[in-house]
């Protein structure tokens, strides 16, 4: 709720860091925003500030601005993109807040996600999960016919309800234990749900999770954190899977 | 490095023996929540389940070890796996939050470390008898003609020992946290084995949480039946 | 200069197949020792880095994004257009091609428009077997549904969110040759500049966006697929960091640039709802299946929606096109939005604005069904506009989505630098004057998946690898040049942030070249731009500096070439004196709205040869031949 005209004024409180290695502070900023702005078009509102200050802006990664790349990675108010279930934080609107709020805005906090500069950090560790098995092994143009392979709807939905994953990085940060065990799973959930992933899922699990170890995530104590925060609501039946997966995998002999 | 060391070392590996040994302690628990029953039916119930545990001889130290060297996996697995996930947040957050996820889930190595301290004060009380000496020494005659013989009177010691407010109150925490434990641990099992679905998972989250706080009850009954003098009566100090 | 396109003789079906037997091979040893730069890792970048690494180059890929995964591509909702004719309802490669010449105003190259309908088939078979969760029928089988412009269903899809899944595919593949150590990957590095040695594309100039650093890369062939240009708009559907600099820098260095002045405007987008927008947000033209689009039939009638009866409601698309109806093409169902706001019945604030209603489809299926459908899409919309879609109408006004034109190349993809191919959204060379709905994925797939794997190697069979490297002179001077400007970016340290002059540029734009154009508007804005340019390098204001994480830096830069960038397209909407698809001239139209081409006189592709700052560029043109289909007006009445 804002006030009659929608206007909001706002107290933030950021984390501003110069590089990876400097250390950084909260900082506090004032800014009058409007409800209908999105949260990043506050944010937007205030670097114009800034810079019309001489001031440097706040650096944070964002894109598509409608929920679909992954770009966006704020933690607002300990929530990774905020309080609406979802969500990414540049669909959050800022009718969610009150007139007078004071919001705090934090990166990602890992290990494996080392804070670049403000709110940007380096997820590479992702692009790496995969690398190390996320995909089929198909080259191009020794594909059969679509309709060759069959699928079932319902098995058609649960992989895409999977493969819906942005790669954003929010189940990392929500985590206690910072672990990306949503993001592994999500990957191999999908690809294990449809016939032509299966074949290969035996080196999937167990090449991805020892990719997720060597990154330095932590380990998954069932919480279930991510999937209250997953912009994208994927759920941690992915992680089930992947478990019973990767003790399979291991226990039987794959090289891998 | 073999296929075990591997599966141990990784996060997935060992989160799944962490599961299966606490399944294994799990049914401990239930085991000797039901031996400790035989309370309510009586000193010679209780006893002589005592006596025939000391007579499997061996197989009861096969046993022991059997369970010290899960318990000891159990704990050195989930320690190890903690520190690896505070080491994977080195800089955490000025403005925390969490949206759903249960204290106890988020406590377990707390309250199994305060489960560990409450076995260990548990053996020193009524297994090695080093807290209260003059109580755990009870000892009842048994058998009738040539066949008389001694036996340690568990029933006595056990109600003995709850005449004390101090242990009752120590009992009490100790079965409070461990209902904690068991009550994320119980149903934290199925998912780490990789049984999870829509329309089961509610359910076995429903029937865990209750499980877990029925044992831990149950534990309970015997202090405060003791203690509120509904059982026991009949020893004298 | 002459445009040689390249096309191969003989009949069209058999134009490609003949060409594939023509191409010379790289023998499968020597691959390894050529290297290839790949800059966008789109569907069109990634899918021909993913090929080319498998078929055994070695691969440089580059993305300004933190990860591949984040091209724009990912944001496609709708579907992938193929020939499969999986529904047994009249389709065929013949008439894709058909209706992607029409749809585009018959301002295409025959030849390259069959080959996309060729490929698209094995597209689909790609992607499946990649894992690509495709929506299914309950027997297993593909679904399709139908999109504008087609009177068939052959659109693939994935819920609203096609465009994700497909880069999703491609991205895994690039990784997994990444992980074979073909493909090295350059994240949050964005290329500032081409390098030519001797006339032929062998290198770039890139800037790590993480350290500032600037850096050479040499290669034996470039390849762009860096997008469009819809950002010249400043409000578009395009995400935030959509760019034409690596597009316009090839262009300094000699590309020539084609119809600029094509852009598209998607018709079903979230109207604008103050001036600190950001950016606007599109709502998949798969809506237009089912939804209906009105608006009042009695100008400035205030009631809210519900309180207008039928009869006095005006489905304008129903009326004006009985026989397409709500799927007209995306540059007709525009512009019919436009007229009716124009004529004073537009909704909502500022009357810029229409209708899209669902209460006949949920009426008819159910909500249940249209939840299915359309999910994502509703769930998307009452985010951002605070209402429900299951309730009250939609609200949607057009916008800018995609550009059709881009830099010119031939059949082979080869821009008019030798050396330098141009993949997907950047090159101009499959839509014509409009792209129809389903297109861009599938000529994104086409062109990275199936056709540059053949031409590149071509190209490659002729030249020696490793020729030179990147101590060669022409690195150095590209690079001096590539950190001159950054520093002058920097040093101008005045009073406007780069966000000010880009939202004035892109007003500017909307206004004089959006969609509608007139030759005063456009002499206006031509007028305009120059000045507003020395403004911006009198007047920008960009903190930190360039050996740093520094995301105002990179804005400025971008806009910079969008601000000469800009002055072309004016200038190709102006030389353009004909209406065509997305080119509407207000000058040239029926008495009833529609556009009128001059065949007569613009059968042909303006090229565009950069002369130099601040000069005039000179007009190539490169004829259009129709061997197959007759030029007729388009009618979707």
């Amino acid at each position: 709720m804002a006030n009659a005209t929608g206007t909001m004024r706002l107290k933030l409180h950021i984390w501003r860091q110069k590089g990876p290695n400097q250390s950084g502070a909260i900082k506090t900023y004032d800014v009058t925003a409007n409800e209908h702005m999105s949260f990043l078009e506050m944010l937007d509102v205030l670097n114009q500030e800034l810079i019309g200050k001489g001031e440097e802006p706040v650096a944070f990664d964002h894109d598509c601005r409608e929920g679909i790349c992954g770009s966006c990675n704020l933690v607002i108010n300990g929530v990774p993109h905020g309080p609406q279930r979802g969500t990414t934080a540049c669909q959050l609107h800022m009718r969610t807040f009150k007139d007078g709020d004071e919001i705090w805005i934090e990166p990602w906090r890992a290990k494996a996600f080392p804070v670049i500069k403000d709110l940007v950090v380096d997820r590479g560790a992702f692009d790496r999960i995969i690398a190390a098995g996320g995909y089929v092994s198909v080259n191009t143009g020794s594909a059969p016919d679509a309709n060759e392979i069959l699928i079932g709807k319902a098995d058609a939905e649960e992989a895409f309800g999977y493969a819906a994953c942005i790669g954003c990085g929010a189940c990392v940060a929500a985590c206690k234990n910072a672990s990306a065990m949503l993001f592994t799973a999500a990957k191999f959930a999908h690809l294990q749900k449809l016939p032509q992933g299966r074949v290969e899922a035996d080196r999937r699990a167990v090449r991805m999770v020892q990719q997720h170890d060597a990154e330095g995530f932590g380990s998954c104590t069932n919480q279930y954190e991510c999937e209250a925060v997953c912009p994208k609501e994927i759920s941690v039946t992915s992680i089930a899977r992947l478990n019973a997966a990767y003790r399979r995998a291991s226990l039987r002999s794959v090289e891998v | 490095m073999s296929r075990l060391t591997k599966f141990l070392g990784s996060t997935v590996g060992a989160k799944f023996v962490v599961a299966v040994t606490g399944t294994l302690l799990s049914l401990f628990v239930v085991g000797h929540l039901a031996g400790n029953l035989l309370l309510f039916r009586g000193r010679d119930a209780m006893n002589t389940y005592a006596e025939s545990l000391q007579h499997l001889g061996a197989a009861l130290w096969l046993i022991r070890g059997g369970l010290l060297a899960v318990f000891a996996t159990h704990i050195v697995l989930a320690i190890r796996l903690k520190l690896r996930n505070q080491s994977a947040r080195p800089a955490g957050y000025a403005h925390e939050a969490t949206v759903q996820a249960s204290w106890a889930s988020r406590s377990m190595v707390l309250t199994g470390l305060v489960v560990l301290a409450f076995v260990l004060m548990h053996l020193a009380h009524f297994t090695l008898g080093w807290l209260e000496p003059t109580k755990y020494a009870v000892h009842e005659t048994v058998g009738s003609g040539d066949l008389l013989r001694e036996r340690h009177d568990v029933y006595a010691m056990v109600v003995l020992g709850f005449r004390s407010d101090l242990f009752v109150a120590l009992y009490v925490v100790a079965m409070v946290v461990l209902g904690l434990h068991l009550s994320h641990a119980l149903q934290s099992l199925f998912q780490s084995f990789g049984f999870r679905s829509p329309s089961f998972t509610p359910v076995i989250e429903r029937v865990c949480g209750t499980v877990a706080w029925v044992l831990a009850a149950g534990f309970l009954l015997i202090p405060l039946a003791v203690r509120l003098d509904l059982v026991g009566t009949e020893v004298t100090p | 200069m002459h445009l040689d396109a390249k096309i191969p003789s003989g009949p069209i079906e058999k134009k490609w197949d003949t060409r594939r037997f023509e191409l010379k091979l790289v023998n499968p040893a020597n691959k390894r020792k050529y290297r290839v730069i790949v800059v966008g890792t789109g569907l069109a970048g990634g899918s021909a880095a993913a090929t080319l690494a498998e078929l055994g180059y070695h691969v440089d890929a580059f993305c300004f994004q933190d990860s591949p995964r984040r091209a724009h591509s990912i944001a496609a909702q709708g579907g992938i257009n193929a020939a499969k004719n999986y529904q047994g309802d009249g389709d065929s490669i013949y008439r894709l091609f058909y209706d992607t010449v029409k749809g585009g105003d018959f301002r295409s190259r025959e030849a390259n428009v069959y080959r996309l309908a060729q490929v698209s088939v094995e597209i689909i078979d790609q992607c499946v077997a990649q894992g690509v969760p495709f929506a299914r029928e309950y027997g297993g089988t593909l679904d399709n549904r139908s999109f504008g412009g087609a009177q068939v269903s052959r659109t693939f899809y994935a819920r609203g969110q096609t465009g994700q899944q497909l880069l999703i595919g491609c991205y895994q593949a690039l990784e997994r040759q990444v992980d074979a150590g073909r493909v090295r990957m350059y994240p949050r590095t964005e290329m500032l500049d081409v390098v030519v040695i001797d006339g032929h594309a062998k290198g770039i100039v890139t800037r790590d966006l993480v350290t500032g650093k600037l850096q050479r890369h040499y290669a034996d062939a470039v390849v762009l697929a860096t997008g469009g240009y819809g950002n010249v708009f400043y409000l578009s559907t395009n995400a935030k960091n959509c760019n034409v600099t690596a597009a316009f820098r090839a262009y300094r260095r000699g590309a020539l640039f084609a119809n600029p002045c094509f852009t598209q405007i998607h018709p079903t987008c979230i109207p604008v709802s103050g001036d600190y927008q950001s950016k606007l947000t599109l709502m998949s033209e798969s809506l237009r299946n089912d939804g209906r689009i009105w608006v009042p039939a009695k100008k400035g009638d205030q009631r809210a929606p519900g309180q207008i009866p039928e009869p006095e409601r005006d489905y304008y698309l129903e009326r004006k096109y009985p026989s397409f109806g709500n799927l007209a093409p995306r540059d007709i169902a525009s512009r019919a939005a436009k007229e009716a706001c124009d004529d004073g019945r537009g909704i909502g604030p500022g009357g810029l604005g229409v209708y899209l209603d669902f209460a006949d489809a949920i009426q008819r299926l159910g909500e249940d069904e249209v939840r299915s459908r359309y999910g994502n899409l509703f769930h998307m919309y009452e985010k951002i506009t605070g209402e429900n879609p299951y309730k009250v109408p939609m609200r949607i006004y057009p916008a800018v989505h995609y550009t059709m034109g881009g830099l010119w190349v031939d059949y082979h993809l080869q821009s008019t630098i030798p050396g330098l191919f141009v993949l997907g959204e950047a090159n101009f060379s499959d839509h014509g004057a409009n792209r129809l709905g389903a297109s861009a994925l599938m000529q994104g797939l086409a062109d990275g998946y199936f056709v540059i794997p053949y031409t590149l190697g071509d190209y490659l069979a002729g030249q020696k690898a490793g020729k030179a490297d990147t101590t060669h002179a022409a690195f150095a001077e590209v690079e001096n040049e590539v950190r001159a400007r950054l520093q002058r970016l920097l040093d101008v340290n005045g009073s406007r942030s780069v966000d000010s002059f880009h939202r004035e540029l892109g007003k500017l734009m909307w206004e004089e070249c959006g969609m509608a154009r007139d030759a005063a508007g456009l002499q206006r804005a031509l007028d305009r731009i120059p000045a507003l340019r020395e403004e911006f390098w009198g007047d920008v204001r960009v903190p930190g500096d360039s050996a740093d994480f520094n995301q105002e830096l990179e804005k400025a830069g971008r806009v910079a070439d969008f601000m000469e960038f800009a002055e072309l397209m004016c200038l190709d909407a102006l030389t353009r004196d004909e209406s065509c698809g997305g080119h509407f001239r207000t000058e040239h139209q029926t008495d009833d709205g529609e556009a009128v081409r001059d065949d007569a006189n613009f059968t042909h592709v303006s090229a565009w040869e950069y002369k130099g700052y601040g000069e005039r560029p000179v007009e190539q043109r490169e004829p259009l031949v129709f061997e197959n289909v007759k030029l007729a007006v388009r009618s979707y009445k």
